[in-house]
């Protein structure tokens, strides 16, 4: 464990480009532990080329990566496809993460509420049930930052409220840093200290509320402000829930 | 009575059959069974150099294997061209040079046969040592990285976040399949090799439930399908290699079919 109270992660003018291509220009973020930052950007916007930087899968072409060496990260990537030809149940899976016992195993699945799939061969989870797996792996071995690349991806939308849900509570009751990328603003507002909405470089950011109001989310996302009405409307429910969390951030 | 050479080829095709099973279970999991036969065709150009040097030293064969696939890691840095085209190009590159430095040999007449299935009924004493000491060392090298190996093999991005030595580990692996085929080569030949780590591996997969019993279950049928095409070769004088890969592929059939499942 590092220091308390100094950054988990830093980026500093971090750029990257591919063949002379800039995918990403001048991003500057922290991550503080306790605290959830949200990616969010349209498709191309280069977030899980950020994301991969930031765990030092991809080197930076210019700029600063600081991360503190000591601390343990739990990643979940964005697909992960297992072949049939290995034969690998979902407990085999988990154990794969290096200094795990399977104590450690069965309490990661039962946070996760996957206790019944332990024997099953991981390829034979559904969508969502990979996710929630691939959340349980990043989980194990306490890790001091959460690294997750779409959680809710090919999950239903009550099931998308579930893993938000669980990913504060872990956050809240382990004090861990959380970087995420995400698509929907809503879903993840109540959750979420700072967002970043990123093409390429970071258009605007801030507190959740402070970024659905500004005009350059708006605009990096193609929508305009009038059908985020029908939109909220269709998850009017959702919304009582976030304003009795809602962290202030400014 | 049981003649020499047969017992030294027992020992030296259970010995190869006990880790080829293992290497070949990552290398149905990595879908990678091309590199093993490129890795093998480079072995010719192995046996080319051994002879253009007049000696017989394993280290020629090693060296070759080894510097094949470190070619491979290096060229596969750029994207434009996929694993299994640079696999094509190193495999057909290494065998004709192979194949054109044994033709310039004029005091050297051989039939290439040999080295195409193998010679096992040939295998010497020294030859049974060099094998052993590779497939200890091997077997050793496996034991300490099959887990992290494993997890690559799952995910390469999440096992290097998790700690993983990715690149180390691949080279290593890579390292031991090219020791393995250059000592191998003797066993088995150049186009029966990669048989030999592929289909126990497939036939394993057929009644593995974790990659443990996978590896283990490799290793057995591997060693089976050596025993018995040894015998099958001497009891009906076929060639040996042919008769060990054909064996090994039965054992695939029956796990495959579930023959002896009962109803």
């Amino acid at each position: 464990m590092g220091d308390n109270t100094s950054p988990l992660l830093r980026l500093e003018n971090v750029c990257k480009s591919y063949h002379k291509n800039l995918v990403l220009e001048n991003i500057s973020f922290t991550v503080n532990r306790g605290e959830t930052v949200t990616l969010i950007g349209p498709n191309g916007a280069g977030k899980s080329t950020l994301m991969k930087i930031s765990l030092g899968i991809l080197e930076a072409s210019s700029g600063e990566v600081h991360r503190d060496k000591s601390i343990s990260i739990g990643y979940m990537p964005q697909k992960v496809m297992i072949d049939e030809v290995l034969p690998l149940s979902v407990r085999d899976f988990l154990y794969l993460r290096p200094k795990t016992s399977y104590d450690d195993v069965a309490k990661a699945l039962e946070t996760v509420r996957l206790t019944r799939l332990a024997d099953q061969p991981v390829q034979s989870a559904s969508g969502g049930e990979m996710q929630r797996i691939l959340l349980a792996r990043a989980i194990l071995g306490k890790p001091d930052l959460l690294v997750l690349d779409e959680p809710v991806q090919g999950i239903d939308i009550m099931g998308q409220q579930e893993i938000y849900g669980l990913i504060a509570k872990i956050r809240d009751e382990t004090g861990c840093g959380v970087l995420m990328i995400s698509h929907d603003l809503h879903l993840v507002m109540a959750s979420t200290n700072q967002v970043l909405c990123l093409n390429r470089h970071i258009c605007c950011s801030g507190s959740p509320e402070f970024v659905q109001r500004n005009p350059e989310y708006h605009a990096m996302m193609g929508r305009p402000m009038e059908g985020m009405a029908i939109y909220t409307h269709n998850h009017g429910l959702e919304h009582d829930h976030e304003y009795h969390h809602g962290h202030d951030h400014d | 009575m049981i003649d020499e050479f047969i017992v030294n080829a027992l020992i030296a095709g259970v010995l190869v059959a006990a880790i080829a099973g293992p290497l070949g279970c990552f290398m149905v999991w990595r879908k990678m069974a091309y590199f093993g036969d490129t890795i093998s065709h480079s072995a010719l150009m192995g046996v080319a150099l051994g002879i253009a040097f007049d000696s017989e030293n394993p280290i020629i064969m090693i060296a070759t294997c080894s510097a094949v696939a470190i070619m491979l890691l290096f060229l596969q840095r750029d994207r434009r061209f996929s694993s299994d085209t640079l696999l094509g190009i190193l495999a057909h590159g290494t065998l004709s040079i192979g194949m054109i430095v044994i033709s310039m040999m004029d005091h050297f007449r051989t039939d290439m046969m040999y080295y195409l299935v193998g010679d096992i009924l040939a295998i010497s004493e020294r030859n049974i040592y060099t094998i052993a000491g590779v497939v200890g060392i091997t077997a050793v090298c496996l034991f300490f990285i099959w887990r992290d190996l494993l997890s690559l093999t799952v995910h390469e991005d999440l096992a290097h976040t998790e700690g993983v030595k990715v690149s180390r580990i691949k080279i290593i692996y890579m390292l031991l399949i090219a020791f393995l085929v250059a000592v191998a080569l003797k066993v088995i030949g150049v186009l029966l090799i990669t048989a030999l780590m592929i289909i126990p591996a497939a036939a394993a997969r057929t009644i593995s439930k974790t990659p443990l019993q996978m590896i283990m279950f490799s290793s057995i049928g591997g060693i089976a399908a050596v025993i018995s095409g040894i015998a099958a070769s001497s009891q009906w004088d076929v060639p040996t290699g042919p008769a060990i890969v054909l064996c090994a592929t039965l054992l695939f059939l029956i796990g495959r079919f579930n023959i002896f499942k009962k109803a």
